[in-house]
């Protein structure tokens, strides 16, 4: 067994068991730090396969915001998270057996996947000269810019839509609001007081 | 023995069928459910990696590039109403999310 063979089970077999204690652990602060092993193996994975690019993006993105943007949701919530899984028995049989017939349909069609006759090959691949990151480049920044200013679209409406979500204005809680502070004028500050000696106010 | 296609496939379909199982067993815990979207969505982007390298075509890459945005975005979202919903409601149960009847 080759050396990248070894990493290949390596990386596979963390990825699914860690995949696997995601949906199964009892505890959600496990399921979020299973769900980051997850994803730090399927970027294993990937660097394996030659996709480097989107290896560093899946950790970068996925490990450093949605995970922790997880974890930070999970810890937040003050939930009895004991009385959400009543009924994880109940539902286990039949969710195994949908499970069950799903993946054996999906590893008998892809297991023996071949391309047909001129596929393979027949899509000129990128300069082998340049890297991974070089190929993503040259063809996201030219053929499809359009798609990539809509992704970016996409995600400033996610950040104003998650913003204006959970922003909330206490009514007790004092905020400085600037033109109220410049219409005060000298006579709304000040008032100057005549005091009789030896009486005080 | 040599890594192929298929193998890679595999992977991405076990992991596929676990995030629709990890739906199915915790109905009732939404945070549970995101995280298993997450899964689905991450079989997804070893499916379209794993096309895109052994086709020698970049465009896959590309395409999981967009499936990763939109999940981010999706998960930025749902989060938020997660958040939303447990102010109003103190409960993060799916079969309490009923005000809408729909």
């Amino acid at each position: 067994m080759s050396l990248a063979a070894l990493f290949f089970y390596l990386f596979a077999g963390v990825a699914v068991a860690s995949a696997f204690m995601v949906i199964a652990s009892r505890n959600p602060v496990h399921s979020v730090l299973f769900l980051i092993l997850t994803f730090v193996n399927a970027a294993g994975l990937f660097i394996l396969i030659g996709a480097e690019y989107l290896a560093m993006l899946l950790v970068v993105v996925y490990v450093g915001a949605v995970a922790v943007l997880f974890l930070f949701v999970v810890m937040m919530l003050d939930v009895d998270f004991v009385e959400l899984r009543q009924g994880f028995l109940q539902y286990l049989p039949v969710g195994v057996l949908i499970g069950l017939v799903f993946l054996a349909e999906l590893v008998l069609v892809f297991g023996s996947w071949t391309f047909g006759q001129g596929v393979t090959g027949a899509v000129a691949a990128g300069p082998s000269d340049v890297t991974n990151a070089v190929q993503i480049g040259r063809v996201l920044y030219t053929d499809y810019v359009y798609f990539f200013q809509a992704a970016a679209m996409i995600l400033l409406v996610a950040m104003i839509g998650a913003i204006v979500l959970t922003l909330r204005h206490k009514p007790n809680v004092k905020r400085q609001s600037i033109p109220v502070q410049n219409a005060r004028t000298k006579k709304m500050a000040m008032d100057v007081v005549k005091v009789p000696s030896g009486k005080g106010l | 023995m040599v890594i192929g296609l298929p193998h890679y496939l595999t992977v991405a379909a076990i992991l596929f069928t676990l995030g629709t199982l990890g739906i199915f067993l915790n109905r009732k815990n939404v945070i549970v459910i995101l995280m298993s979207i997450e899964l689905i969505l991450l079989s997804v982007n070893i499916n379209f990696v794993a096309f895109s390298v052994f086709l020698g075509n970049i465009t896959g890459q590309i395409f999981a590039l967009f499936v990763l945005t939109v999940a981010a975005a999706e998960a930025a979202i749902g989060l938020a109403i997660l958040v939303v919903f447990f102010r109003n409601r103190g409960s993060i149960a799916v079969e309490d999310i009923n005000t809408m009847k729909g």
